[in-house]
């Protein structure tokens, strides 16, 4: 067993973990934040991509003793109470999902994506999101929402 | 995961101990390729030692005309430097084309290199660009450091440091990805250099390795069409479920070409 200390969203957690406890069982079965999903537990669909220390990671091959110390943003550290991040909004009103389980992995990476890259070309935006699988929407309505993602964030869209 | 006892080293000397004390301990940087593995109980380490957080490990350096990249540098820090984009710019592009930006933001070159999976990108560019790899008991020339599928000259206990590219005349690197995991169906790294030419296969083969009649053919003309009808021994290429061992040859021969059309290109 381990000690860590990680800050999550916000808020600052202290636990003992095993050892070779994932970073993604850590978030959703130790802190309860069951936003994080786990698709495949393989490293290939990105629905359970997080952010340590502001750059994404896909969370379930992570070990949660690697984040001891660092700052994990998860997809329920993204809204400011009612509102949401215009990342999420864009998802919603493009209609950048169907099932919606890959959709918390999806706008980790996209904010991930727009922090490295303001204003992405669509080729950009398809090669940025290459580590997230979408068995839903053939991924049409989500290189939309990005692209309104951006446009938000840049202020030029309402 | 069976399981295992994390530490994270102190400094490398502490990581070399700690390796020296528990004989079926394994070094561990980004984890990328580690973790599935140990997920799948493919592996079964006493214990995991964190070096990615090293100093010794860090940095990105220009220092008398050659590229120095510290082991635990991740590969979107790679792709985003601003002194490789400008000294390599070949080898930024092949880091942001590595796996997923998920990986790239934690695999480290030092574990990719240390690694040698036969498909993965960055042994293309070590060896392509005839690098040295430094590590924590001595230099191993990219010639004699890769010796087939994910086997190395590191010894027990060796860590890899970092990497010293000499900065060629010009570089490219073509890469046909398996569409699903991103590694490298085939990938081709050409560099061009004062003593001559340099290509390195990944991918096609066992593990990577250099097609010597084609950089003979480039030293004549450094053109695509030099490449047209040169031998290329495929006897030993992969041959899986996703391409025989035919089509990776044919691969070859294409990214080979891909990459030469790049050369001229900025």
């Amino acid at each position: 067993m381990a000690k860590i200390t990680i800050t999550v969203n916000g808020v600052k957690h202290t636990r003992k973990v095993e050892d070779r406890a994932l970073l993604a069982n850590f978030l959703r079965d130790d802190l309860g934040l069951t936003g994080t999903h786990v698709g495949c537990d393989t490293s290939q669909c990105g629905c359970c991509t997080v952010q340590i220390d502001g750059r994404s990671v896909k969370s379930c091959t992570v070990l949660a003793v690697q984040a001891d110390g660092s700052k994990v943003t998860t997809i329920e550290g993204l809204a400011k109470k009612d509102k949401l991040h215009p990342v999420q909004r864009a998802f919603a009103e493009c209609h950048g999902l169907q099932c919606g389980f890959c959709t918390p992995g999806m706008i980790m990476a996209t904010v991930g994506l727009l922090k490295d890259n303001p204003n992405p070309t669509e080729d950009e935006i398809i090669h940025g999101l290459e580590g997230n699988l979408c068995r839903c929407t053939g991924y049409i309505n989500i290189v939309k929402a990005v692209k309104k993602s951006a446009k938000l964030m840049r202020g030029k869209a309402r | 995961m069976y399981r295992f006892d994390y530490v994270k080293a102190k400094s490398l000397k502490d990581a070399g101990r700690l390796l020296a004390r528990h004989g079926e301990a394994k070094l561990m940087a980004g984890g990328m390729t580690l973790i599935p593995t140990l997920k799948q109980r493919l592996a079964r380490p006493s214990h995991l030692v964190d070096i990615a957080q090293l100093t010794e490990l860090q940095g990105i350096k220009l220092k008398a005309g050659k590229l120095e990249i510290g082991a635990a540098t991740r590969h979107h820090q790679v792709a985003a430097s601003a002194i490789v984009r400008k000294s390599i710019p070949a080898l930024a592009r092949l880091a942001g084309v590595i796996g997923d930006p998920q990986v790239r933001n934690r695999g480290t070159i030092g574990g990719s290199v240390a690694n040698n999976d036969p498909a993965a990108d960055y042994p293309a560019a070590v060896l392509g660009l005839g690098a040295t790899i430094v590590t924590s008991q001595r230099e191993i020339a990219a010639d004699d450091f890769f010796q087939g599928m994910f086997a190395t000259a590191l010894k027990d206990g060796e860590i890899v440091v970092r990497i010293v590219f000499p900065v060629p005349r010009r570089a490219a690197y073509s890469k046909f990805p398996h569409p699903a995991s991103g590694y490298a169906m085939t990938g081709v790294f050409v560099a061009q250099t004062a003593d001559g030419a340099r290509v390195a296969v990944t991918g096609a083969g066992p593990g990577v390795f250099r097609w010597k009649q084609a950089e003979a053919a480039l030293i004549r003309s450094a053109k695509p069409a030099a490449l047209e009808g040169v031998a290329l021994d495929a006897s030993d290429f992969n041959s899986d479920i996703h391409a025989d061992a035919e089509y990776r040859a044919n691969l070859v021969r294409v990214m080979a070409k891909r990459a030469v059309a790049k050369l001229g290109r900025k």
